[in-house]
Parts: structure tokens; C-alpha cells; sequence
């Protein structure tokens, strides 16, 4: 095939995405377990892109786990939705700049939800303006958060003080990749290589030096699963298909998982631990866990930021094996530090903590 | 009531269910299929066939609650199916009418409105760090339990602002917004599903043997929370 005709193939899993003046929406799971995280990505966007990121404090969750626990209903996911996209449109902005797939994967299905029903849209409108006096323009570009490191992933190689490299060996690190199910499962062509090559983190892993790790289950859910989490007597799902996912990717011998979800990371993180308590078995090297990372961690090291400001040290799995690999500096007697080196006391750790 | 003509009023039931031939590949990728004893592939076939008593017994069943709704049975139908949308159709359809009391995972539905329902309306985030008791979150290991412990350092350590005013990570919504979101939920039937999920909830834990006293049935939300029969799984 000639070059003109791969590039045509490929069109298909290409993604716009907003190269300035982002609304910001925030995630509920991601400010919970990993806040550091939103934090990094807003400094990476203001102070080393020079980018404008706007966020209004009116914006609430989405009510997106709600909607996919089924507590919801549709109409009123809609119109909260609606909400986030008047106070986007009263702030003067048209790109949405997302921190959640879950609110990714909604703010999708509404959108296109009202293309294919357009009186859902004009019901919505109703709704809206009876509930609080607002009206709202649809965003011209909906882009997750990730879509937005990974536009700019050259830019943070080129500033960057690390590379995703063992500095003892001097080979790229073995990274696996996952991404969350409503990035792209839902609506390929709102992602980045679409839902069959999904290269979002793939980019990122492979401009900043690593080495994407693929494996028989690298595109198997993590198990959230909403309620199957959230109901304790339901947690053997959420536990059974991280476990799928360790047990496949084990034998290629992974240096960090990366992900692009709020959920995913906490559940590859947590779910290592309580295998390790349930059945002493471990994933990572000499009887430790694989360390689990966001991409806006994964990012910030990259930059060479301190990983306890970005909060890795919310962390159960140990992220001290990829540090070192990396050959990056940290001082342990303040991981667990409060602000200003404040002792508030570490955590009694056991198994992929130790 | 016709109940197939009660779920085509539902959008996401007419774009999950165009024209399923029963070829099995949503089975085949869903993750619940194999780890509960469920097929979506039948799923679709029963209500394709419209038939009414089935379309009964399944919104009373165990099965339409086994579903992550993780969508990736969307990626791989090559008819354009969906049957995590069917699912969710199904779901809305069985709390309207007050049949997911009678499975044990439908009844968890009470636990769930209980937490993240009436986190949104009355703090405007599904999840709170309140939440993560450590005795209910064990998965959360001894992290977790230090995060729960010492939340206000632990998040200013790391840049959040919790309970704070203005912008940032966990900051308090402020109240006109919570207005909002509460009206918002009153007007289009969010407050409606809450309370048929309590009212159906509490005819459902009387007849169970458990009593209102002053704590709102807590003990028939501990019981649903935590209870499995060990029948769901795939043997």
C-alpha cells in the first residue's frame, strides 16, 4: 500500500484535540485517591506549556457513578451535564478538558445521544432553564485530560529531566499500559487510535523512552464494574478481573502500569495488596508489587517533580522499585510527611507496601 | 403495563438493541459473563423476542444486576448492540416498578442511593473521602486506613483543597450549586427515583423481618451491603 493510502487507513483513528483555552472539569474517584494528580496535570499545563485551563468552583461531579450504578436516571444526568456545559459557555471557553473517563465516556454519550435524538436536546434545554435559569452551547472539543499530556508529549520529552529508562542497565522500562473501558469502548472515534489501538499512553510511554508491554489481557476491564465495587458482598468481580490482568501480564515482567482512568490505578494499586493478604502471591520483583502510576504522575516524573508532591505516597503498591530504576532522588523519611515535613505518623505497612 | 413498549420509551434501549443474531461475542469479551453466572448473548434474545412474562422474570432477576456496564460489549458486537445499555434500560425499568427488591442484588440498590445518591445532592461529589471507613473499605489497606486517618494533612500535603473554599481538588460546592443540583434532581425524576428505591426498599425489609427503629433500616442496609448467597458465581 502506498504511504498516501496508510495515512488514509489511519485517518480514522486520528482525534482533534484543543491545543489551548480548556475548561476543567474535575473527577470525584481521581480528587479522592489521587489529587495530587489533577494538581500535576494543571501545573504542567500552566507553568511548563504556558496553556490557559480555566476552572469554575461551581462544577460538581457529573453524577456519573450514580448514572452507571443505575441510581441515576438519564434525564437527570443530562441535565447536570447541561450545567457543567453553561457554566463552560457563561466562562466564555469551548473546549472541555476532562479528568474522568467515566464523565469522559458520559459527556460522549450525551453529546451524541443528542445528535441522534434531538428532542432528548431540546427537553434537556427545558429542564435546565426550569431547574436554574441556565443555557448552554455544546463544547466544540471534548478531549480527556490524557488526549491533552499526549498532544503535548513531545513537548515534556524535550523539557524533560528523566526518561522512562533503568539507569543501571540503560534499557527502556517495561510499562503496561491500561485504559480505562469508557475512554474509547463506547465511542471509538473519540479517542485517540480508536478502541482497537487505543496509542494515547502508548505515545506517551514511547516518546519519554519506555517500552509498551503487550499481553493476552491488556484490554480486559479492571473490574470496576460501578456496583460490583461499590456493594462490599460484590467485590470478588472487581478483585477476579484485576487478577485476570496480573496473571497475563506477569510472565512479561512490567516495570509500572500506567493508566489513564481515576478507578483503574486505585484498583491496580489496592487489588495487588489484598492478593498478596489473600493468597501471599506478588507480581513484581523480589516479592513486591508492580508499582501503579496515572499518567500525570508518570508525566511529573518525566519533568522531574517530586513524586510525594504529587502524591505517590497515597500509593498501597510501593512506587520506590520504578523510582530507583529510574534513578530518580527522593528522601524516604518524608513520604509520609505532612505539609512543611509535618510527622503525622506512616502507615502500618504490610505486604506490596513493605 | 406492556413492558417492552415501557422500554422502548427509553433511548438507550433503542440504540442497544437494533438486530442481535445471537452470535455470542458480547459473552465472549464481558468480563461478568466470567465471573457470575451470566450471558448477555440471552439478554439480548429474550428481549428481542418480546415476550412479556420473560421480560418479567428478568427485570425480577438476579441477572440484570451482574452487568459492570463497562461497555465493552458495544466494542465487539458487529451489529452495533449494546447490551450494557439494555442492561441499564432493564435496571431503570425494575426500580420504577419496584421489582429489583425481589433479587438480592437488586436490592443492594438502597445501599448504593444510600451513599452515592445522597452524596451528589447533598455535597455534589459521588465519593467523599468520609466514605472510606476503613472497616467497609478493607481493600484499602493500611494506606487508605492512614489516608482516612489524617485526611485534612494528607490532602493539603498534596495540593487538595478539602472542604475549602474556591477552586481545587475536594473543595466544598458552594451552596447555590448544591441548590441547583437539588433542583435539577426534583425536576427530572432523580428525587422520584430515590424515594421509590426507599419506598419499595422498606416494604421489601419488613417482610424480611427487619424492623424502621431510629435508624432508618441500617440494619437492612448492613444485611444488603454485605450479604452474598454464594449462587452467583459461574461453577
Amino acid at each position: 500500500m502506498k504511504r498516501e493510502g496508510k495515512i488514509q487507513v489511519w485517518q480514522d483513528y486520528q482525534k482533534e484535540i484543543a491545543d489551548d483555552h480548556y475548561f476543567y472539569v474535575r473527577s470525584c474517584i481521581r480528587q479522592n485517591f489521587f489529587p495530587g494528580s489533577e494538581q500535576t496535570f494543571l501545573k504542567i499545563l500552566r507553568k511548563e506549556l504556558n496553556k490557559d485551563i480555566h476552572e469554575n468552583p461551581h462544577h460538581t461531579s457529573c453524577s456519573g457513578i450514580g448514572y452507571h450504578s443505575d441510581i441515576v436516571p438519564f434525564d437527570t444526568i443530562q441535565t447536570v451535564v447541561a450545567r457543567q456545559f453553561a457554566l463552560m459557555t457563561e466562562a466564555g471557553y469551548q473546549n472541555l478538558a476532562v479528568s474522568c473517563i467515566t464523565s469522559f465516556g458520559i459527556y460522549n454519550e450525551i453529546i451524541e445521544t443528542w445528535k441522534e435524538f434531538p428532542s432528548e436536546l431540546e427537553k434537556v434545554r427545558t429542564l435546565l432553564k426550569k431547574a436554574t435559569g441556565r443555557e448552554f452551547d455544546i463544547p466544540q472539543n471534548v478531549a480527556h485530560a490524557s488526549d491533552i499530556v499526549y498532544k503535548f508529549r513531545n513537548e515534556i520529552a524535550a523539557i524533560g529531566k528523566n526518561h522512562l529508562v533503568n539507569q543501571k542497565t540503560g534499557k527502556p522500562l517495561k510499562i503496561v499500559e491500561h485504559i480505562g473501558c469508557h475512554y474509547s469502548k463506547m465511542f471509538p472515534s473519540k479517542g485517540v487510535g480508536g478502541a482497537e489501538f487505543p496509542h494515547v499512553l502508548v505515545g506517551m510511554i514511547e516518546s519519554w523512552g519506555g517500552e509498551v508491554v503487550d499481553y493476552p489481557e491488556r484490554r480486559h476491564c479492571c473490574g470496576f464494574g460501578f456496583r460490583q465495587y461499590l456493594v462490599m458482598s460484590n467485590r470478588g468481580y472487581s478483585v477476579s478481573n484485576s487478577r485476570k490482568k496480573f496473571e497475563s501480564m506477569e510472565p512479561y515482567k512490567p516495570d509500572a502500569i500506567v493508566s489513564n482512568c481515576p478507578g483503574c490505578p486505585m484498583f491496580l494499586d489496592r487489588w495487588q495488596y489484598v492478593i498478596e493478604e489473600m493468597e501471599g502471591k506478588t507480581y513484581g520483583e523480589n516479592g513486591q508489587g508492580i508499582p501503579v502510576l496515572t499518567y500525570e504522575e508518570m508525566a511529573g516524573l518525566v519533568l522531574g517533580y517530586n513524586p510525594w508532591d504529587m502524591g505517590m505516597q497515597m500509593h498501597q503498591t510501593n512506587v520506590e522499585p520504578l523510582l530507583d530504576k529510574m534513578g530518580i532522588e527522593y528522601d524516604p523519611d518524608l513520604k509520609y510527611a505532612g505539609k512543611d515535613g509535618k510527622i503525622i505518623g506512616n502507615p502500618m505497612m504490610v505486604a506490596c507496601g513493605k | 403495563m406492556e413492558l417492552y413498549l415501557e422500554l422502548t420509551k427509553d433511548v438507550r434501549f433503542v440504540e442497544g438493541l437494533k438486530s442481535c443474531m445471537n452470535c455470542g461475542v458480547c459473552t465472549a469479551i464481558c468480563p461478568a459473563a466470567e465471573f457470575y453466572d451470566y450471558d448477555p448473548r440471552i439478554i439480548a434474545g429474550i428481549l428481542q423476542s418480546k415476550d412479556e412474562k420473560r421480560i418479567e422474570e428478568l427485570l425480577k432477576s438476579e441477572t440484570i444486576w451482574y452487568c459492570g456496564e463497562c461497555m465493552s460489549c458495544k466494542t465487539r458486537c458487529p451489529r452495533g448492540n449494546t447490551v450494557g445499555l439494555i442492561i441499564m434500560a432493564l435496571r431503570s425499568l425494575s426500580q420504577d416498578l419496584g421489582y429489583f427488591a425481589e433479587s438480592e442484588k437488586g436490592r443492594q440498590q438502597l445501599a448504593i442511593k444510600r451513599v452515592i445518591g445522597e452524596n451528589i445532592v447533598s455535597k455534589g461529589y459521588c465519593v467523599l473521602p468520609e466514605n472510606m471507613v476503613p472497616e467497609l473499605h478493607p481493600e484499602q489497606g493500611p494506606v487508605g486506613e492512614w489516608i482516612y486517618d489524617n485526611k485534612e494533612e494528607v490532602y493539603e500535603r498534596v495540593g487538595a483543597n478539602y472542604n475549602g473554599e474556591g477552586e481545587g481538588a475536594l473543595r466544598k460546592i458552594p451552596q447555590e450549586s448544591l441548590d441547583e443540583i437539588y433542583r435539577i434532581f426534583e425536576i427530572t425524576g432523580g428525587l422520584d427515583r430515590f424515594n421509590k428505591i426507599e419506598y419499595f426498599s422498606k416494604a421489601k425489609a419488613e417482610n424480611m423481618g427487619f424492623t424502621e427503629n431510629e435508624d432508618n433500616y441500617s440494619d437492612y442496609v448492613n444485611h444488603i451491603f454485605t450479604t452474598n448467597n454464594g449462587k452467583h458465581n459461574r461453577q
